[in-house]
């Protein structure tokens, strides 16, 4: 049911609503909830965070490159995750933020990883800095880094990842997200190996989660499958979560980046 | 301390709508924290719209708003630099206010 | 003590009709409407028992919510002289959940948040001209998994 225009209805409706299924009985929802998300606090929050001198060397993050040149924050989330040759490793927004928190800043992994999610009272510097940084890559295509090496290696690892079968419940990432037609209660699972799938999740991470009112980022939903499935939870920032949000960012390369948006 | 506010007020063809976000915890009192103790209630009760100083809207809100309220109203005219203010207080006395320009 | 705020304190909560009075700065909060626990004391808190159902009055709201800690909720009224909205969920515990005024110069539409414990009815009620005018839509609330 479309709200019909008054006078002069304005439209400034759908700029990050997820790209849902048509079917989907939540279709209404997800757009006028993405509609009323409150994403640009965390975005503000974010720029601040971005801005603040902090660290022994204190100073901000403004010279940080994220892949695109120091302090180029437009388009940088579109790029990632990507291969860097100052650290020799591919790295997620999450990895790359804290690598320039410990190198610009002189922060410790142990002080700058204290608290790296947050909850509803309070979100993480790390959440912040997710939202203000993925904020600015809206309406970019997805291009993470698929050409050299040691990004195909970060792709194969993600993709061995997701259907080994470990852990008590000797689940995998495929035991839910593997095949079409899985559902938990009534929420449907995504077949994540499947572009047609997953373009539209990834391109609406970080977000807003309704049911907490807290704002997350990858490195969380990865942490949180790997709790769900009883398993150890994965070192924030490390080789194995980078993997993984590699597999699933290039899995959904070429999607028009729509976040930060919401989730249920 | 109150929690920060984002306002955005936009005219086009003579209406001008004003969309506010509000960070707030919104407790119905009915919530248990960690340690199993009622989190008391803390919920925007007004909420006022102000436009060129004059006030155009006032809400009465219970705490089934939901938490970290974001609004939208819509008022008539409002041309571009007119200024937008809302303001909120809640059931502990606590306040906050932001301002806009229209643009 | 000027006539809009003795009504406002008394828990009247409606502005008398015809009257074009400026709205207080500090508008009090109608407790015994808000404490309402059914739909019906809600509505007569708010002087709305008469409510009648009206296509002017446009509740746009989705038909399954997927979590009902935020059901988006977006209200106009196309009754000439519409002065407030009101949300009232029956199955809430406290089924009235907000009362907005419109003054001069503002239009009768609102987009709101609420949240709902369970499948319900949802009214929207525009009063005008001492008369209350009603949409009601039914919104589900499903239990959702895990969703992202």
């Amino acid at each position: 049911m479309r709200a019909l225009a008054a006078a002069g209805a304005l439209a400034l409706a759908g700029a990050h609503a997820p790209a849902f299924a048509q079917q989907s009985p939540y279709a209404d929802y997800q757009r006028m909830a993405a509609e009323s998300a409150p994403i640009e606090l965390y975005e503000a929050g974010g720029e601040e965070a971005w801005k603040k001198p902090q660290g022994p060397k204190q100073v901000s993050l403004e010279k940080c490159d994220l892949g695109q040149g120091p302090g180029v924050v437009r388009g940088a989330y579109a790029g990632l995750p990507r291969y860097f040759a100052d650290a020799d490793r591919v790295m997620d927004l999450e990895t790359r933020l804290l690598y320039c928190m410990e190198t610009l800043q002189g922060r410790s992994r142990e002080e700058a990883t204290k608290r790296v999610f947050g909850n509803a009272d309070q979100a993480s510097e790390m959440e912040l800095l997710s939202a203000y940084v993925a904020g600015q890559s809206h309406g970019m295509p997805m291009r993470p880094g698929v050409e050299h090496a040691k990004e195909k290696a970060a792709y194969q690892l993600g993709r061995e990842l997701f259907y080994h079968r470990a852990g008590p419940w000797d689940f995998s990432c495929a035991s839910c997200h593997g095949q079409e037609g899985l559902r938990i209660r009534m929420s449907e699972l995504p077949v994540l190996s499947d572009p047609k799938h997953v373009r539209p999740l990834m391109a609406t991470w970080p977000a807003y989660r309704v049911s907490t009112s807290q704002f997350k980022t990858l490195q969380w939903r990865m942490n949180d499958c790997y709790r769900q499935m009883r398993m150890p939870e994965p070192k924030f920032a490390s080789e194995l979560p980078v993997a993984l949000i590699t597999y699933l960012t290039v899995n959904a390369q070429g999607a028009v980046y729509r976040g930060p948006s919401i989730k249920r | 301390m109150a929690g920060p506010m984002k306002m955005r007020a936009t005219s086009q063809g003579g209406v001008t709508e004003i969309r506010v976000l509000m960070a707030h915890p919104m407790e119905t009192g009915q919530r248990k924290d960690a340690s199993g103790k009622l989190v008391p209630m803390h919920f925007i009760q007004n909420v006022t719209v102000k436009l060129n100083g004059k006030t155009v809207v006032e809400g009465q809100i219970s705490q089934a708003v939901s938490r970290n309220p974001v609004f939208s109203f819509r008022v008539k005219g409002g041309a571009k630099g007119d200024k937008v203010e809302v303001s909120w207080i809640d059931n502990q006395g606590e306040t906050n206010k932001t301002e806009a320009t229209v643009a | 003590m000027n006539v809009v705020r003795r009504l406002l304190l008394q828990g009247a909560g409606v502005l008398a009709a015809g009257l074009l009075a400026p709205l207080s700065a500090l508008a009090a909060w109608n407790k015994e409407a808000f404490g309402a626990k059914n739909a019906a004391d809600a509505l007569r808190g708010i002087g709305a028992s008469g409510a009648t159902p009206s296509s002017e009055v446009v509740l746009e709201a989705p038909e399954i919510a997927e979590n009902g800690a935020v059901v988006p909720i977006e209200i106009t009224s196309q009754v000439p002289g519409t002065r407030s909205i009101a949300v009232v969920i029956d199955k809430n515990p406290f089924p009235l959940v907000a009362k907005f005024d419109f003054a001069e110069g503002a239009l009768p539409f609102v987009k709101v948040n609420v949240k709902m414990g369970e499948t319900s009815d949802v009214r929207a009620i525009a009063e005008a001209n001492g008369k209350h005018y009603q949409a009601t839509k039914n919104i589900k609330v499903t239990i959702g998994g895990c969703g992202g």
